[in-house]
């Protein structure tokens, strides 16, 4: 499908500087237009594929990524093209796969470890934290622990309460690790990409209704070098009254109040942070000293929630460009309930950014 | 000890003291390579496996050398107690004293190139895996010539070169961790085994058995070592466990149960196991050990455990002593050259100590540093934002 060029591509920071500078320098449409689109899903295979044919060391590992071709087909024909060594069926048995797999990158290989939903990862999150992210502290370096723990994050549609937490605020918060949230397809490619070659560990948060939505990829996101910034977040949409930050799903939605705000005469500038940590400051903080207002949204709840840490660092940072207090949107406090309509009033809608924006930009009735 | 001193009074000896100097590299006489042939002190026992024989080759200069290297651990583990007592070191403190032999016949067994994990318990297995004295006691003092810079502690040392991979504070994860290292050295065609140890506390986790059903399915060359002291901190083991019987609850995993207070019981028993593992995947060994100390440095070990049965192993089972018993009953030194071993031993202990409280604190701006091994320009806070950040390099 991609012609997977055997390159071992270093992805180091100056070189993607520059591409991430050419991004926000036109916000959108830097790249050539390949008038491909590209599902999240497919774009989180080609990632794999093409990281795994660059690197032998790399190994995928999980519940039903091999011979189910992956609970969401996010593996499909990798079993087949790199054989059982390399794309790991598990019993289910998180603590214990977990612990393999940052064994096995203590020692230098560098595994992907697949969490059916991470809600499961709390079954292996001490291995995530103490022996995953800590390693390279505690020993001054000599453990370094190059592996990404990847799968669907947040609510999917009527899963309940035990399979919708959002994962961002608790992962987000441990010195050690870096956590990406991907939205588009080019994220998930590119995201996914360097967080393989990352030699730090890497908790890669997807989200299930994301998988099968297609977006348009440039001619350079399909090359098999393409590679994002860790730790930079991407103006999705410009705009001067009021930033709107987002991740994941939510940025699709972020999007769509952006629509409906712009058709009201409130223009909105989207904020994609496709990482939690680091989190993006810089751009968070230029944009607010710009339109002087801003709403944060996220799915996961308020309370010690990545809205909270936005809040802080720009009241810190921009305080006297504020002009109105920031709002959160966020999930509700409430565990996820299953059925329809209560389970549509605990996440945000597009409703609620609008509402929020409007109120923030004091047209509220 | 009155046993010993009669012993080696019946002794002869035909060259002068003089002619050697005591050193570890004092038997250079081509006999210090000849081989004997000694038996363990128990017999080994299997559980779904024909265990080895309890004859083990050894050579004077092997017994030679598990004597000074035990000797040196157990004088590095009492100088840390007493460092401890002087507040020089803090937080956890978990001493080995009494569990040398496992330390020292894994070594004998075994390559650099082999891994071995541990859990918190970690000083003498660091210096097995080449690890210096001043490494270690800097490292327990938090000085910036410590293994971890400093940064680490007690339950974090690491020797990454020797093989060693810590050096781990959470009961039981280390035994997933070794799997991962089996697992990567076959994914690597290294044709090398992890040794992955844990205690009879650690024995009942969840996690060991979930990785020990992995490393089955996928015929990892992982050896699971319980250093069986019969304590979980203050619980004893039929406290803990319905089934103590720790070399048996691999169930479908062969394991075999050792005299770990027997260096060549040890050592036997860890080549067995390696050859084992290389060709078919895990094996449990049980090392039947025993802590002189409490757990650690807050426990004094005797609340749950009677003066007698301490002080009664010390006589019976002590590893350092075995090996003293051993070298004199088959002529290789004298009583008072073992001590002038350990007097010298003591005297390297003491300059390491000196040295390692030479060694300054680490920088303040050691506290940003391998947070990440790419720090991508990031920055990061001290407690006043305003007053202490840094960017992460």
């Amino acid at each position: 499908m991609f012609g997977f060029i055997r390159q071992r591509a270093a992805c180091r920071g100056n070189h993607a500087s520059s591409l991430e500078r050419g991004i926000r320098a036109t916000a959108l449409r830097t790249f050539s237009s390949s008038g491909k689109e590209m599902t999240v899903r497919d774009a989180l295979n080609s990632a794999l594929d093409e990281e795994m044919s660059a690197d032998p060391k790399v190994f995928l590992m999980g519940e039903e990524v091999g011979e189910y071709q992956g609970a969401y087909k996010i593996s499909r024909g990798l079993l087949k093209k790199y054989g059982p060594e390399r794309v790991r069926d598990t019993p289910i048995t998180e603590a214990g796969f977990t612990g393999i797999g940052v064994g096995a990158a203590y020692y230098g290989l560098k595994p992907v470890i697949e969490f059916m939903t991470f809600n499961f990862s709390m079954q292996a999150i001490d291995h995530i934290i103490n022996s995953a992210a800590k390693s390279n502290y505690m020993s001054a370096g000599q453990i370094s622990v190059p592996i990404v723990f990847r799968g669907p994050n947040g609510a999917a549609a009527g899963v309940g309460a035990q399979h919708s937490q959002c994962f961002a605020a608790w992962y987000g918060s441990c010195p050690g690790l870096k956590v990406l949230v991907p939205y588009s397809s080019e994220d998930a490619r590119g995201l996914l990409k360097a967080a393989i070659r990352d030699p730090d560990p890497v908790v890669f948060l997807e989200n299930e209704l994301l998988y099968g939505e297609s977006f348009p990829v440039s001619a350079e996101a399909l090359d098999s070098s393409f590679c994002l910034p860790i730790g930079k977040a991407k103006i999705e949409r410009e705009g001067n009254d009021v930033t709107i930050t987002a991740f994941s799903k939510m940025v699709g939605y972020a999007l769509k109040a952006a629509e409906i705000l712009a058709k009201e005469g409130i223009s909105a500038e989207v904020i994609n942070l496709r990482s939690i940590r680091p989190l993006d400051t810089s751009t968070i903080n230029a944009s607010v000293r710009k339109t002087n207002r801003l709403v944060t949204v996220e799915e996961g709840v308020p309370q010690h929630g990545v809205g909270a840490e936005i809040c802080a660092t720009v009241v810190e940072e921009s305080f006297y460009y504020l002009d109105a207090p920031i709002e959160r949107i966020a999930g509700a406090d409430v565990p996820m309930p299953y059925a329809a309509n209560l389970e549509r009033i605990a996440v945000p809608q597009v409703d609620d950014i609008v509402r929020a924006a409007k109120r923030i930009c004091y047209r509220s009735h | 000890m009155a046993q010993l001193t009669q012993r080696a009074a019946t002794f002869q000896r035909t060259l002068s003291a003089a002619a050697f100097s005591v050193s570890s590299t004092r038997c250079l006489n081509t006999a210090s390579t000849s081989p004997i042939t000694v038996e363990t002190s128990l017999p080994f026992t299997g559980h779904k496996i024909d265990p080895p024989s309890r004859s083990v080759e050894t050579t004077p200069q092997e017994l030679l050398s598990f004597f000074r290297d035990m000797a040196l651990m157990r004088r590095m583990e009492i100088a840390a107690d007493s460092l401890y007592k002087a507040k020089l070191i803090r937080g956890f403190c978990h001493l080995y004293d009494g569990q040398e032999a496992v330390a020292v016949g894994m070594e004998a067994a075994i390559t650099k190139k082999d891994c071995i994990i541990t859990a918190y318990r970690d000083h003498c297995i660091f210096l097995g895996r080449g690890g210096t004295l001043l490494e270690a006691f800097a490292e327990l003092m938090g000085r910036k010539d410590g293994c971890s810079k400093g940064k680490g502690g007690s339950m974090h040392f690491y020797k990454k070169e020797g093989g060693f991979y810590g050096g781990h504070g959470i009961v039981g994860a280390q035994v997933p961790l070794g799997c991962g290292l089996a697992f990567a050295q076959k994914y690597s065609k290294d044709e090398n085994v992890t040794f992955a140890m844990y205690g009879d506390g650690a024995a009942n986790q969840g996690q060991l058995f979930e990785a020990l059903n992995m490393a089955a399915l996928w015929d990892l060359p992982a050896i699971l070592v319980c250093e069986n002291n019969h304590y979980g901190m203050g619980t004893a083991e039929w406290r803990a466990a319905k089934s103590p019987a720790y070399y048996k609850r691999g169930d479908y995993v062969p394991g075999l149960k050792v005299d770990g207070m027997d260096a060549l019981a040890v050592k036997q028993a860890c080549k067995f196991a390696k050859e084992y593992a290389l060709k078919n995947g895990p094996i449990i060994l049980e090392m039947d050990t025993y802590r002189y100390h409490g757990h650690s440095m807050s426990d004094p070990g005797s609340t749950y455990r009677t003066r007698d049965e301490i002080s009664g192993i010390r006589q019976e089972r002590d590893p350092i002593e075995r090996i003293r018993k051993l070298i004199l009953s088959h002529d290789l030194a004298t009583e008072k050259e073992l001590k002038d071993t350990e007097k010298e031993v003591r005297k390297e202990v003491d300059e390491a100590i000196a040295q390692a409280k030479e060694s300054p604190l680490p920088d303040p701006s050691e506290l940003f540093t391998n947070v990440y091994v790419k720090g991508l320009g990031v920055e990061a806070f001290g407690a006043d934002r305003k007053e202490l950040r840094a960017v992460l390099p």
